[in-house]
């Protein structure tokens, strides 16, 4: 590939993912509102699909205050650090063959590593507000994020064992037979549930909370500062999609019909479309059940999930 | 667990219910009669105004939106010089109509009255005044109200005894 083409596929991926970001303002307010027996945004544009302008524009001309007692720089840094956080574990992320930013050999660890710096914007931004509640919000943010990733990694490594490989391509091609999803389960199960934490959705948006929290860490951030940390969200949702559809779901594989690109986006979109209905129907847990949950429940499960993959591996092997 | 995928199948399904929503200018609601929406001030079947300007609707009004001056014509009868609403105060709660024992006052169902500019919204005395009976078809609050105000001699309505004369000693 020639360094021209390269830079094509960067902007042309950075093109995407930022409109599907934006995109899924529409998509989550309209998927939302059927879920209710309601029509949701219709109005502006085909379907209503302006609104996401219209939502765009409005968060552009919001005054975009920086409260005097906040930290400033720390306060205008974080709402960045997530989106960028979440834009470079796309890095990693084969949308077709050959059409990745980079096919690094350690693929999922840099996941892994990227997709946890989001949570410092999480902490530094609720630190800096210098309001309570914002506080309250990151420092229950910071704990969900250790509960979380712990076996967020390791829900991982059955794959990893299976495939002997951390690179992307590697992964998806060794699902050409079956995807892991069948021989991995509990490993896909537990991934998703650590992914919703992962990105802070309801039903475990506890670090956000609005009715307890108010919104927790971005209490005090407005205009587009508080729309970076909306279209962070959105890319995680994105980004755990994408990857519970590469490292599960067979990523680009897919009968010959659609193109390979086709197959990994409406797959992806399955699975964001699955985060919609979980935020439309599952009540949130309160805080202490969920970090039980994570270390007394998942956190077994899953290295029980990784001792019997191990075992059958050696079994089959000899 | 089970019952939490049986909810997000529960809520999957409602993605093909019939949606509850009216598109509202496109699709108007159905207002009943007794809807609660602008405040109209009828007329009695004479077609003289109903209201006697006794301010209890000003009274009753919980966020004192209605301003009024009572006075007096020729012949002894109450009306309004002025009465006014403010409807970007009024919350239409319908107390004004209760209190009006004339049936002057009355909340009629219609709420499309939007505006551009906060003072359209203060409605005067000929923005109120309609030339209706409103819902009491027939009533006329002078007919049985005992006074002499130019539609009935005094003691002679209604449900009503000529006047005594206290002067006499007869019974
Ligand atoms: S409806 Fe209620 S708020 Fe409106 S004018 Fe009558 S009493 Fe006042
Ligand atoms: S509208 Fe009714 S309550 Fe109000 S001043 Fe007139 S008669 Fe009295």
């Amino acid at each position: 590939m020639t360094s021209a083409q390269h830079i094509w596929i960067v902007l042309g991926i950075l093109f995407v993912l930022l409109n599907i970001a934006a995109g899924l303002i529409w998509v989550e307010r309209r998927l939302l509102a059927l879920f209710q027996d309601r029509l949701g945004p219709n109005r502006a544009g085909p379907l209503g699909i302006l609104i996401v302008l219209a939502d765009t524009l409005k968060l552009f001309f919001k005054e975009d205050w920086i409260p005097p007692f906040a930290d400033r720089w720390v306060f205008i840094l974080s709402p960045a650090i997530v989106v960028g956080a979440v834009l470079m574990s796309f890095v990693i992320i084969p949308f077709a063959p050959g059409i990745v930013v980079a096919d690094l050999n350690i693929g999922l660890l840099f996941f892994l590593a990227m997709s946890s710096l989001a949570v410092y914007s999480i902490v530094l931004g609720g630190w800096a507000s210098n309001n309570k509640y914002a506080l309250l919000g990151a420092l229950r943010g910071a704990s969900q994020m250790i509960a979380y990733e712990v076996f967020m990694g390791l829900s991982l490594m059955g794959v990893v064992m299976m495939t002997g490989s951390m690179r992307m391509a590697d992964i998806v091609n060794a699902q050409k037979e079956a995807w892991f999803i069948l021989t991995q389960p509990l490993g896909a199960i537990i991934f998703f549930i650590a992914g919703i934490a992962e990105t802070h959705r309801l039903p475990f948006d506890i670090p956000e909370a609005e009715s307890e929290l108010i919104a927790g860490y971005h209490a005090e951030y407005s205009g587009m500062k508080f729309g970076m940390f909306f279209i962070g969200e959105y890319l995680g949702i994105t980004l755990i999609s994408a990857m519970m559809v590469t490292v599960f779901f067979g990523g680009w594989l897919g009968p010959a019909f659609l193109p390979a690109w086709g197959w990994f986006f409406v797959k992806t979109f399955l699975f964001i479309g699955l985060f919609i209905l979980l935020r439309a129907s599952l009540p949130r847990p309160r805080y202490d059940q969920l970090i039980g949950y994570g270390w007394k429940l998942m956190l077994p499960l899953v290295l029980a999930n990784l001792l019997i993959t191990g075992a059958v591996l050696l079994l089959l092997k000899n | 667990m089970l019952s939490h995928i049986r909810t997000m199948w529960l809520v999957f399904l409602h993605l093909f219910r019939k949606k509850a929503t009216i598109e509202y200018p496109e699709e108007k609601v159905k207002l009943h009669p007794r809807y609660k929406g602008r405040i109209v001030l009828t007329r009695d079947p004479d077609g003289g105004e109903r209201c006697v300007g006794c301010y209890l609707c000003a009274v009753a009004c919980p966020v004192d939106c209605i301003a009024l001056q009572a006075t007096e014509d020729e012949q002894g009868r109450r009306y309004p010089e002025f009465f006014r609403i403010n409807f970007s105060r009024c919350i239409f709660c319908g107390y004004c109509e209760e209190a009006c024992p004339t049936y002057a006052i009355q909340l009629i169902p219609d709420f499309e009255m939007a505006e551009y500019r906060r003072q359209d919204l203060v409605f005067e005395k000929e923005d109120l005044l309609i030339n209706s009976q409103g819902k009491y078809p027939g009533y006329n609050y002078y007919k049985v109200a005992g006074m002499d105000a130019g539609v009935k001699a005094k003691g002679t309505g209604k449900n009503e005894d000529p006047p005594v004369d206290i002067h006499s000693l007869l019974p």
